[in-house]
C-alpha cells in the first residue's frame, strides 16, 4: 500500500494551470528528488500535498497510517516575517507542537527531540541566538530542524539546500539520508541540485509542462528529459553502442 | 506616600476601576504581541468602533451595556478577522468602513437619546465611573478566563503568529487558534473599552508589544516584558490620572508613550554598544 498517491492531479493559480494530470505514488520509505524548471510547479505540488492548496482536479491520497501531523515540511519561502523577536531554541520547538494535539505544554521528551535535532544540524550554540539575527544559511539550517523535529513519517523538504556553503550542503545531504535510511522517514525533496539528486533519491519526479517524468533514479537517467537536466547522457552500453545524441528511456 | 495610596484607594469606584484596569492591561498586552507581529492591529481598532455602537445601541435600548456588546463585539471580531485574512488591500479598505460605520452609528443613536454630550464624551475618551459592581465582578471574571486561555494556548499562539503555513502544514488548526486569539481580543476590548475609552482602547493591545520589542529579541520575553509594562504603565496611568484629576484612559497612554520612548532609547544604546562590553 503506498504511503502517499497522486491520482490525475491539477493544480491552478486563479484558473492559470500550473500542473495538470500528474500520476505518482510513493512508497513508505522512500526518497524522492522532485525536479524541474522554474516556474514547473515544484513548491505548488508541494502546498498541494501539504493540504495548503486544493487540487482542480483529481486528488491527492495519504494511506490510512499517514496522520497530516506526522509531516515535516521546509518550506522555499517561509511567511515568516524578518522582524520576528524569536530565539533559534522556539523556532525549533515549535516543530514539535503538531504532535502535542489540545495538550498545551512541551515534554520533556518534545524538548529533547528538538535538542538533539539542533546536535544533529550543528546549531546547538546559536540556541539562544534571535532568528532574525542570523545569516540566511544559519535560518536554512533552523527551519530545517524544525521541519525534522516534526516528521514522524513523511518530510517536505523544498530546496534544503539553496543558500548553504559546499561543506553544510554535503552534511545536510548526509543527514537527509540518515533520516530516511535510520529513522525511516519517507522523503520528499525539492532541490535544483541535480547531480546529488541522482545520487541520493531512489525516485525522481521530474516536473515539466508536457510531460512530467516519475520514475526510478536509474531510469531517469536514461530518460530524454534526464540527459537534458544532466547535460550529458547516459553512460549506459546502449547509448555507447548507438552513440544516441538524445536520451532515451530503456523501459 | 502610603496615605496617598489609602486615600487614593478609598474610593470604591476607583479601586474597581485600578482593579479591571490592571486586569484589561495585563490581557490586552499578551495578546497585543501576536496581534502586532499578525499585521492585526487594526482588528482591534475595528473591533472597539464596532464595541462603541454596541454600547450605544444598549443604552438607547436601556439593556445592559456589556451583555449587550459581548456577542455583537465577538461576531465582529471573527468577521474582521475573516476580511483580514481574504486579500490585504481589500480586508484593510473593508476594515475601515466597518469601523467608520459603527462609529457613526453609535453617534447618532447617542445623539438621538438623551444626555448625549457627556455620554459620548464618556463612551470615547472612558470613565472611570462607567464600571458598576456587578460589572466589575464580570469584567474580573472574563479577563481571568482570557489570561488563563492565553497561558493554555500559548504554544499554539507561538506557532500561528511565527509561521502559519507551516502551523497548518504541519496539522495544527491555524483557523481555530486564529479565532480564538480574535475571540480574547474581543472580550479583552469589550472590557476594557468602557475605562480606557473606545478610541484609546487599541493603544493598550499596541504600545507593550512594540515597547517591549525594542529591546527583547525571544518570543517569550516579549510577551513577559509587555505584560509587566502595561501593568506598571496602567498603574502610574492611574496615579497621574488621580493626582492631577486627567481621564484616566488617556493619563494611562501617555505613561505608555513614555516607555516606549524609554525603551526605544534603551534599543538604540544597545546596539550601538559593541559586544564584548
Ligand atoms: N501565489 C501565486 N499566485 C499566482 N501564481 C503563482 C503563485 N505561486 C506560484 N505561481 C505560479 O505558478 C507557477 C509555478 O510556481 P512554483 O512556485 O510552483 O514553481 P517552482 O517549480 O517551485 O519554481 P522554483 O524552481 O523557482 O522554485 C509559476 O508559473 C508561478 O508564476
Ligand atoms: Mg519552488
Amino acid at each position: 500500500m503506498s504511503l502517499l498517491k497522486c491520482d490525475n492531479v491539477s493544480m491552478s493559480y486563479d484558473g492559470k494551470t500550473v500542473i495538470s494530470g500528474l500520476n505518482f505514488s510513493l512508497n513508505s520509505g522512500e526518497y524522492l528528488c522532485v525536479v524541474g524548471e522554474n516556474g514547473s510547479g515544484k513548491s505548488t505540488l508541494m502546498k498541494g500535498i501539504l493540504g495548503l492548496m486544493q487540487p482542480t482536479t483529481g486528488k491527492i491520497v495519504f494511506s490510512d497510517d499517514l496522520k497530516q501531523n506526522q509531516i515535516g515540511y521546509l518550506p522555499q519561502q517561509s511567511g515568516i516575517q524578518k522582524d520576528f523577536p524569536a530565539s533559534v531554541w522556539e523556532v525549533v520547538l515549535s516543530g514539535c507542537l503538531s504532535s502535542r494535539g489540545l495538550r498545551p505544554f512541551y515534554t520533556k521528551a518534545n524538548k529533547e527531540t528538538a535538542y538533539k535535532t539542533m546536535e544533529r544540524l550543528n546549531i546547538l550554540n546559536i540556541r539562544h541566538k534571535c532568528f532574525r539575527e542570523l545569516s540566511g544559511g544559519q535560518q536554512q539550517r533552523v527551519l530545517l530542524a524544525r521541519a525534522l523535529s516534526s516528521s514522524k513519517k513523511l518530510v517536505l523538504l523544498d530546496e534544503p539546500v539553496t543558500g548553504l556553503d559546499p561543506i553544510s550542503s554535503k552534511e545536510m545531504y548526509y543527514i537527509i539520508n540518515e533520516i530516511n535510511k535510520k529513522d525511516k522517514v519517507t522523503v520528499i525533496m525539492v532541490s535544483h541540485d541535480i547531480i546529488s539528486a541522482v545520487d541520493h533519491a531512489d525516485h525522481i519526479l521530474h516536473l515539466c509542462e508536457k510531460d512530467a517524468f516519475f520514475g526510478k533514479t536509474s531510469q531517469y537517467l536514461h530518460s530524454e528529459l534526464g540527459s537534458r537536466f544532466l547535460f550529458s547522457n547516459c553512460n549506459c552500453d546502449i547509448c555507447k553502442r548507438t552513440n544516441c545524441a538524445k536520451g532515451h528511456r530503456h523501459d | 506616600m502610603i496615605e496617598f495610596f489609602s486615600e487614593m484607594l478609598s474610593y470604591g469606584f476607583l479601586t474597581r476601576a485600578i482593579g479591571v484596569g490592571v486586569l484589561v492591561s495585563l490581557c490586552a498586552a499578551l495578546l497585543g504581541v501576536s496581534l502586532v507581529l499578525k499585521r492585526y492591529s487594526m482588528i482591534g481598532d475595528g473591533l472597539s468602533h464596532v464595541g462603541f455602537g454596541a454600547l450605544a445601541i444598549a443604552a438607547a435600548l436601556n439593556l445592559a451595556p456589556l451583555q449587550v456588546a459581548i456577542p455583537i463585539v465577538i461576531v465582529a471580531a471573527f468577521l474582521l478577522l475573516r476580511l483580514s485574512e481574504s486579500s490585504r488591500i481589500k480586508g484593510d479598505a473593508a476594515i475601515a468602513i466597518i469601523s467608520s460605520g459603527a462609529l457613526a452609528i453609535g453617534v447618532l443613536i447617542t445623539s438621538l437619546s438623551e444626555g448625549m454630550n457627556t455620554d459620548l464624551n464618556n463612551y470615547l475618551f472612558g470613565s472611570i465611573l462607567a464600571i458598576t459592581k456587578s460589572d466589575a465582578v464580570l469584567c474580573v471574571i472574563l479577563s481571568l478566563i482570557v489570561i488563563v486561555m492565553f497561558i493554555f494556548f500559548y504554544n499554539k499562539i507561538f506557532a500561528v503568529t511565527f509561521d502559519e503555513n507551516f502551523a497548518k502544514a504541519t496539522g495544527t488548526n491555524a483557523n481555530i487558534y486564529n479565532m480564538i486569539i480574535a475571540l480574547l481580543t474581543a472580550l479583552t476590548i469589550v472590557i476594557g473599552m468602557r475605562i480606557m475609552g473606545t478610541l484609546l482602547i487599541s493603544s493598550l493591545i499596541i504600545f507593550p508589544a512594540l515597547t517591549s520589542m525594542r529591546v527583547c529579541k525571544t518570543f517569550k520575553r516579549v510577551v513577559i516584558l509587555s505584560g509587566v509594562l502595561s501593568v506598571i504603565c496602567c498603574i502610574f496611568g492611574f496615579i497621574l490620572s488621580y493626582m492631577y484629576d486627567t481621564p484616566a484612559g488617556a493619563s494611562i497612554v501617555v505613561v505608555n508613550i513614555a516607555a516606549f520612548l524609554l525603551f526605544s532609547l534603551f534599543g538604540l544604546i544597545q546596539t550601538k554598544i559593541p559586544k564584548n562590553l
